[in-house]
């Protein structure tokens, strides 16, 4: 079958050393939120010595662990052409139910690793029930998802506020002893949030880049049509995206919950915001079809050390914090736009 | 002389695509220019109506230099461009649309009244039906380009250049655009026309000139110059044979797929069809008389509210195209920007997109890919002559390629190919038709969906004709002719007349 076809395999060859070169304006877009990250950590040395200290590395890279969970959720939910509002609110509920259930099988189980694991259990199904909520919603509904994720985000977060009366829910002490070891303790040195933090990173980015549903999310995000048309089945594909937020916020709450062993209305206010922007400064399209795990890592753990470096110094008040946020932010994504623009692509 | 292009180049990076390119345009004549897609035509066009910067050349207007910096540059001049892929805001008004950009004031407010006034004029002359409060969202692809010209109307035009207007226009507007071109004509103004059909610039034009790898070919009056020695100098070659003997069709070649009594709410009243083993089937019909709409329907895309679907006489359920898919029936879509190819993307998970599980062991093999890749090149003459990365950057007869080798990547039985040549040189074409002859040489069955009478009575063994979403009629050897074709189109023959004629 391949007579008439291949009649002009000369033009192909020639075409392929031109392809290389072009890459390499490409790499340079590629490796900038790294190459921020370098540069704002430089300043924080510059700035006080004792930010490359290892406790301080290690409490900003735990710290950055919860946004950075949430914010690998969210690559996939952007890359996917859509958005998740609620996952802020979403962590606060999961932590009221959590706790509210762990509490209350306390009498059965006693203060053991059984009620923590149920605790656990229940979160993480919770966050996939949560996340299909907003899938099938936008999806079969076929509601827009800012709609849709606003919508539950205003329910989430005022079923946490009902569920804790308007006060704060706290965790049983005698529980809270066994869980804190999930928030505070560490193996080989690194702390267990930074761990889960790794692990999620690392499984994210096989799943975006080496398996059918990351390729597919790429697809969605770029052409809904083209990717019905290449036999996807597109409503389910975005439903997962939002399980996979879902699980994500549960996990990210199951490390969160023994930090302060407690949960209020005021529980991951903005957090959803932040995630965004994580995974905007990683490199990702906010309109989707391009998407980026260790970008997305970077961003969050750029967010952290915002802070840390501000508390660190006297030069800015920490109040500050969300204006040079803001301020980088708003910069990374001009210098991915420009040199998006430069390379024609 | 109205326009002039003298000794123009121009070079994307290290990539010149016009070499030392002369053009003469004059006032009252329409000139087509021709080329195979990749030619140069689209950029050369664009440098004129101040969408590009030549590298070096000039352009003159009325022999003096003109250095257009942007289009509105040139639309000043009267030098206005309509584009081939539509350049209107969707959610506008037809008006809106029309005045954008250069909307008639009365003080501080939109003069909503005279816009609207001009803008019902110029449809008028166009002897369109079109709204212009309607929202162009909600317009036809052909309304769409009425409106496209309209604007261009309503502007001070000397020069209007034409990038394929006739792609998504039906036979009966194709003649409304050119009588309004006949007109324009003789107001004066000069008329720069492309088009890969070279029946309508046989018919249209008063000078041709023909571009080939950015070089000036050829460029002389219509009259002396037939179709066939312009298609071999657009190709550099001769082609003969365009269409290639069909294949023998044993008598007792069995039936591997069969659509019974398909309902579409909207778009099909009635129709049944069946596939032969090793046969083309064509479609014929009017655009909007149901063909795509059937077929998407039998392959699950689009909804049906009747219907039944035998593949080798047993019945099956295709609910969505991945159940297609797996009953071994690719399907090619005629929209390859739209629905066919995710542009952005790179080239090779295009062309793996459809098939992508014979890749993954479970996770995605890369080197796997890229093989099946190059493989793809090489058998469908994918060439990579500019350094794309990515669909959008190939050139309208590659792209359509590349949706081949995507659609091709499952192996079917059966291949459901809609408008394959839209948009592409004559080399291409030649290309794809003898890909169609290959693939019944090897036992596959295709359904051929074309707007293009001499594709479907070239290639097919039997055309099935549609009319206002009922199939009208099957024709067979003998039958198959422009004029039978023409009359079941238009339902003056065929089932389901009377219906029409008294329902």
């Amino acid at each position: 079958m391949s007579s008439v076809m291949a009649n002009n395999k000369t033009t192909n060859k020639a075409a392929n050393p031109t392809a290389r070169q072009k890459g390499f304006a490409i790499d340079l877009k590629t490796w900038g939120p790294f190459v921020a990250l370098v540069v704002l950590a430089l300043l924080g040395v510059l700035i006080n010595p004792a930010f490359l200290g290892l406790d301080n590395l290690s409490n900003m890279l735990t710290r950055s662990a919860f946004i950075g969970i949430i914010a690998i959720g969210a690559t996939f939910v952007i890359t996917a052409g859509g958005l998740d509002l609620s996952v802020g609110a979403m962590a606060a509920f999961i932590a009221g139910v959590m706790i509210i259930l762990m509490n209350s099988l306390v009498e059965q189980f006693g203060a053991g690793l059984t009620t923590v694991l149920f605790g656990i259990g229940a979160s993480l199904l919770l966050g996939l029930c949560a996340g299909f909520i907003n899938g099938i919603v936008t999806t079969k509904g076929k509601i827009e998802a800012f709609i849709v994720t606003l919508g539950t985000m205003g329910i989430y977060r005022s079923l946490v506020t009902y569920l804790a009366d308007g006060g704060t829910l706290t965790l049983d002490w005698a529980v809270r002893d066994i869980y804190r070891p999930v928030y505070y303790g560490s193996f080989l040195g690194i702390t267990i949030p930074v761990w889960v933090f790794f692990f999620v990173a690392v499984i994210g980015y096989i799943l975006l880049n080496y398996t059918r549903f990351g390729r597919y999310c790429f697809a969605i995000g770029s052409n809904e049509k083209v990717a019905e048309y290449s036999a996807i089945h597109v409503d389910r594909i975005k439903t997962m995206t939002y399980m996979l937020q879902g699980v994500c916020v549960a996990l990210a709450t199951i490390i969160y919950v023994p930090r302060l062993g407690s949960a209020s209305g005021a529980t991951g206010v903005l957090w959803e915001l932040e995630a965004i922007a994580a995974v905007i400064i990683g490199g990702t399209m906010l309109k989707g079809g391009h998407g980026r795990i260790w970008g997305t890592v970077v961003g969050a753990i750029m967010l952290t050390m915002i802070g840390n470096i501000l508390n660190l110094t006297d030069a800015i008040s920490n109040y500050l914090n969300g204006t040079v946020q803001g301020i980088i932010i708003i910069v990374a994504v001009y210098l991915q736009r420009a040199s998006w623009r430069k390379t024609g692509a | 002389m109205l326009l002039s292009a003298r000794k123009i180049c121009r070079s994307f990076g290290d990539n010149q695509v016009l070499f030392d390119v002369d053009l003469d345009l004059q006032a009252g004549e329409v000139h087509a220019l021709l080329g195979e897609n990749g030619a140069g035509k689209s950029t050369l066009v664009k440098i004129l109506a101040g969408y590009l910067r030549p590298t070096s050349g000039e352009v003159l207007l009325e022999g003096s230099q003109r250095h257009y910096r942007a289009s509105d540059e040139a639309e000043a001049d009267g030098v206005v461009m309509i584009h081939q892929e539509l350049a209107l805001a969707e959610q506008l008004s037809v008006e809106e649309n029309i005045f954008l950009g250069r909307e008639l004031r009365r003080g501080l407010f939109l003069d909503r009244r005279a816009m609207r006034e001009r803008s019902r004029e110029a449809l008028a002359e166009l002897e369109t039906d079109v709204d212009p409060r309607a929202r162009v969202k909600d317009l036809s692809t052909s309304d769409q380009q009425m409106v496209e010209i309209a604007k261009a109307i309503t502007r001070d035009v000397r020069v209007l250049i034409m990038d394929e207007p006739t792609a998504t226009l039906t036979e009966n507007e194709v003649k409304v655009l050119f009588a309004l071109i006949a007109r324009l004509r003789q107001r004066g103004v000069a008329i720069l026309y492309i088009s890969h059909k070279l029946r309508e610039i046989e018919q249209i034009a008063d000078r041709v000139t023909v571009l080939r790898d950015g070089h000036l070919v050829d460029s002389g009056p219509m009259a002396g110059r037939s179709k066939e020695e312009l298609a071999r100098l657009m190709v550099g070659r001769e082609i003969n044979e365009m269409y290639p003997p069909l294949t023998h069709l044993p008598a007792d070649a069995p039936v591997v797929l069969e659509a019974r009594e398909f309902l579409v709410p909207g778009a099909v009243k009635q129709a049944s069809f069946t596939l032969r083993r090793g046969e083309v089937l064509g479609f014929g019909g009017v655009v909007g008389a149901g063909r795509t709409a059937l077929l998407e329907a039998v392959l699950g895309i689009r909804a049906k509210s009747a219907g039944q679907v035998l593949r080798n006489g047993q019945p099956v359920v295709l609910r969505h195209l991945r159940d297609a898919v797996r009953h071994r029936i690719a399907y090619l879509t005629e929209d390859r920007k739209g629905k066919g190819l995710v542009l952005n993307m790179d080239l090779r998970s295009n062309v793996t997109l459809l098939n992508l599980r014979a890749h993954c062991h479970p996770l995605i093999d890369r080197r796997r890919e890229e093989h099946a890749f190059q493989e793809a090149i090489q058998r469908f003459d994918i060439r990579l002559r500019t350094a794309a990365r990515t669909a959008a950057e190939l050139s309208g007869g590659n792209q359509q390629k590349l949706l081949l080798a995507k659609v091709m990547s499952i192996d079917p039985e059966i291949v459901i190919i809609n408008e394959p040549t839209r948009g592409i040189d004559v080399g291409t074409k030649h290309q794809i038709y003898h890909f169609i002859h290959e693939l019944t040489e090897a036992g596959r069955s295709v359904i051929l969906i074309s707007s293009e009478m001499g594709e479907l009575i070239g290639l097919s063994h039997r055309v099935a004709v549609m009319c206002a979403g009922v199939l009208t009629g099957v024709l067979e050897g003998e039958q198959i002719n422009e004029q039978e074709i023409m009359q079941y189109a238009s339902g003056i023959k065929g089932v389901g007349v009377d219906e029409q004629r008294y329902g």
